[in-house]
């Protein structure tokens, strides 16, 4: 018996085709894993069975819940369905609840809007709810607002209100994707056990395909809006067939040869480095307190070295990488750029052989900039920067290096796409010939195709231009393949620091190891069925 | 929360000692001498200074800054130099014409902006948008003295409903009162309400986007009810702002409409006191301006906090 039966699903806005004849089907029990790249319609077809598209949006081909055809149903008729029989967990926990109303109102609103009980009985169940998703009462009352959660926590209420009146089918948009590794590996515990203990139907919407093979039944691979591939987790792990998803699978899994890093040498010292931040005073009088975020940090970064940096939200690799950029002032320790003290005041040398590639390919560009602008910035640290034919040359030159065309100088940054505008990133981090380039997560809002691309043109500029590198990022994955040597970091504390393949092979330190255990793995696929 | 409200309270009594500096010595700034200005120019220099000493005014400044204030924190406000009346006395008769103008504004205002926001906000692009939305755009763009004379000529001249001008008095009754504040409020209350309905539209429509919206609706609330239980409270705090705003503008600027109106406000007060150097009525009632900003501004700060969670905890 299936629970949801989507068949020929077609979805367009306007002319634009969303969807194509998408057919698949959820069981009672089951976990269908609904997995591509972004723009392949895997949200949409999720959003298609919550009626909850965008009002120009046409839809056609049928959706049965049992027996019932949603896309008969009016709009009424689907508030009725919402939360009662189809709940929904989204991807962003921190901005998914509403931040005026307390936890318990919100968990409670599901039940009463639905008429499901009495607001006392509401009540309980809330709390009961509230229990069972891992938020026990003294510490989580009912009276707690969002803003005093953390984004697990938040997910946590999310998954109660989303099962708060046991629906047949949870749908989930990227639960785990805005989440830490350990944070993200309860969440999908979490989520399994209640797919068991409800015998509820889970359609999960993700890009991890190492989260796909560790959780899903079934698996439905999407690309354009159509339906590529689909199978059971095991038939469809060792015997897969689209070339599109041998693609998919051999990027997530993605290697790269670094060339071989010169004798140590140090580049960039950094010795007790420490940062506080004030926190608001307990009463008006009383003496200012400090968070420390970093806490007496101290590495070497040597020459021609490949140096990765680890940790969770909040460990305070983003604050070390800031006051290594001197955009922040230390209030401990010292560090150093080949010998010279980096400060918070402006200072050209270090600037142009220090530059940094940011997450966000698109908001860290000036959109009203052409591109051969936008690389040339960091020329202001210059005192001499090349102009005319130099120059155009020089641009030439870069945006070659980085896989980009020359007239391609002339564009804006809105005529690339997420992976061309990260290469536009590097070009600018490039042209000044720096001597270290810092990565402050610079492949993690990519697709895997486009992130295995940019991974092979880093380890191409490594051969290139002998590169010294710190990457710094949440995806140890990718940290794996692209670093000589990695620092672990808990809590504003290296806790390890080892070559990235002793860490890997055999972890030293409690934190390291849960670490690396929590993160989802793909299985070997060249060992044929395990 | 308290310990929120203790410093808000704290920046207000700061903000008010700076204010009173400021407005006591920029007015001292300002040129011509009450005295003579009081006696006219053929006065003898004599009974110029006599009077400058009846009056204080040859007292060292900080005397007369620390008299002013000490003055104003007992209830005395000092003597009219013109009108020789206890200042105190000619703000109290004032007030009880701006105040609740201001407030008869504003709520009508309020009644007025917030269904039209809404109403706009959930029927985005559609016509019922479009009209309020052209309706408000009117509302900012005519001024409200131009649009205080149609009222007059509509509702006075021609139907013959309301006094053109005046005020009742208190004494007559408060719906004699009120009747004749009536056609000013409306006048000072439609171009508010016209700014007002267009900044809770914005913000409602910004809440709209919200992802909790998104999750209110697929625990099957229909659109109109996130509207109301999860889109109204968030969108508050800029409604709040121009609220606190308006109010403060409405208290002390509505000195052209009560100019059409001939009503015996604060703004005409402070207009006659200014024309004739009447300083200490115009400090005197500048002061109170500026506390009843801060002190709404406060009120607001609160309402904040109320509104949003947030707040409470943060410092």
């Amino acid at each position: 018996m299936t629970l949801l039966n989507i068949s020929n699903l077609s979805l367009r806005i306007g002319t634009f085709k969303i969807l194509k004849d998408v057919s698949f089907s959820v069981a009672p029990g089951e976990i269908v894993a609904v997995t591509g790249e972004s723009g392949s319609g895997k949200s949409m077809t999720a959003f298609s069975v919550m009626g909850l598209l965008p009002d120009t949006a046409e839809a056609s081909g049928a959706l049965y819940l049992e027996d019932q055809n949603l896309l008969d149903f009016s709009e009424a008729q689907m508030c009725g369905m919402r939360g009662k029989n189809i709940g929904m967990v989204f991807q962003e926990p921190m901005t998914a609840l509403n931040p005026v109303k307390t936890i318990g109102d919100q968990v409670m609103e599901t039940i009463l809007i639905h008429k499901a009980m009495s607001p006392e009985q509401a009540r309980d169940r809330a709390r009961a709810l509230l229990d069972r998703v891992g938020l026990p009462e003294d510490r989580f009352p009912l009276g707690r607002f969002p803003h005093e959660l953390s984004g697990g926590q938040r997910q946590r209420v999310v998954i109660a209100m989303a099962i708060a009146l046991r629906p047949k089918l949870l749908i989930a948009d990227e639960p785990t994707t805005a989440l830490d590794v350990t944070t993200q590996a309860q969440i999908l515990d979490l989520l399994r056990d209640l797919v068991r203990e409800f015998d509820m139907g889970l359609m999960i919407i993700t890009h991890d395909l190492a989260v796909v093979a560790d959780l899903a039944d079934r698996i439905v691979v999407m690309r354009h809006g159509e339906l590529v591939e689909t199978g059971t987790t095991q038939e469809l792990l060792h015997n897969m067939q689209h070339p599109y998803t041998k693609m998919l699978f051999a990027a997530s899994n993605h290697q790269v040869t670094l060339p071989q890093a010169p004798a140590p040498q140090p580049l960039l010292e950094v010795s007790g480095a420490i940062r506080d931040y004030p926190l608001p005073r307990d009463g008006l009088f009383a003496k200012p307190k400090h968070f420390r975020a970093v806490k007496e940090v101290s590495f070497t970064l040597y020459r021609g070295e490949r140096l990765g940096l680890v940790g969770e939200s909040g460990c305070g690799k983003s604050t070390l990488t800031r006051a290594i950029l001197g955009l922040e002032p230390l209030q401990g320790g010292d560090i150093r750029l080949d010998g010279m003290p980096i400060t918070t005041e402006q200072n050209p040398e270090i600037r142009r052989r220090m530059q940094v590639v940011f997450q966000d390919p698109f908001g860290s560009f000036n959109p009203r900039h052409r591109v051969d602008r936008l690389i040339t910035e960091p020329f202001h640290t210059l005192t001499d920067p090349p102009k005319g034919m130099a120059r155009s040359d020089l641009i030439t030159e870069t945006l070659r290096a980085v896989g980009l065309k020359s007239d391609d100088a002339q564009k804006y940054i809105h005529q690339f796409s997420g992976g061309q505008r990260q290469r536009i990133a590097i070009a600018r981090a490039l042209i000044t010939r720096p001597e270290l380039i810092l990565f402050d997560e610079a492949v993690s809002a990519l697709d895997v195709s486009v992130r295995a691309q940019i991974l092979d043109l880093l380890a191409e500029l490594c051969e290139a231009y002998g590169l010294s590198y710190l990457f710094i990022s949440h995806d140890l994955s990718v940290v794996r393949t692209i670093t000589d040597r990695c620092l672990v970091m808990q809590k504003g504390e290296i806790v390890e620091a080892a070559p990235t393949e002793e860490i890997f092979a055999a972890p030293q330190h409690p934190y390291t190891r849960a670490l690396i255990a929590a993160a989802p793995q793909l299985p070997d696929l060249n060992q044929g069925a395990a | 929360m308290l310990r929120y409200a203790l410093k808000r309270g704290l920046s207000l009594a700061i903000s008010l000692a700076v204010a009173s500096l400021v407005i006591f010595f920029v007015i001292e700034i300002a040129p011509g001498d009450p005295a003579s200005f009081m006696l006219g120019i053929n006065a003898e220099p004599d009974t110029v200074a006599a009077l400058r000493t009846e009056l204080g005014l040859d007292q060292s400044k900080l005397q007369r800054y620390l008299g002013w204030v000490g003055g104003m924190l007992s209830g005395d406000f000092g003597m009219s130099y013109t009108y020789r009346t206890p200042v105190a006395e000619m703000i109290a008769d004032r007030m009880w014409v701006s105040l609740p103008l201001a407030i008869y504004a504003l709520t009508l205002s309020t009644l007025i902006a917030f269904p039209a926001g809404i109403y706009a906000a959930a029927r985005r692009g559609k016509p019922g948008d479009m009209a309020v939305m052209g309706a408000t755009q009117l509302g900012v763009a005519v001024p409200n003295f131009w649009f205080a004379m149609i009222l007059v000529l509509i509702f006075a001249i021609n139907l013959r409903w309301f006094g053109a001008g005046g005020f009742a008095g208190w004494d007559k009754g408060f719906g004699a009162a009120m009747k004749s504040l009536t056609l000013p409020a409306i006048a000072l209350a439609l171009p508010q309400a016209a700014i007002l309905a267009r900044v809770m539209r914005s913000a409602l429509l910004d809440i709209l986007g919200e992802d909790f919206m998104r999750t209110a609706r697929a625990k099957g609330l229909t659109r109109r009810q996130a509207l109301w239980r999860h889109g109204l409270r968030n969108a508050m705090i800029p409604v709040l702002t121009i609220i606190g705003l308006q109010f403060s503008f409405l208290l002390a600027g509505a000195i052209i409409i009560e100019q059409v109106f001939f009503l015996p406000g604060l703004g005409r007060l402070v207009f006659q006191a200014i024309s004739a150097r009447d300083l200490i009525v115009v400090e005197s009632v500048v002061m109170l301006l500026v506390f009843a900003v801060i002190s709404v501004n406060f009120l607001v700060d609160l309402a904040y906090a109320l509104v949003d969670p947030r707040l409470r905890s943060r410092t």
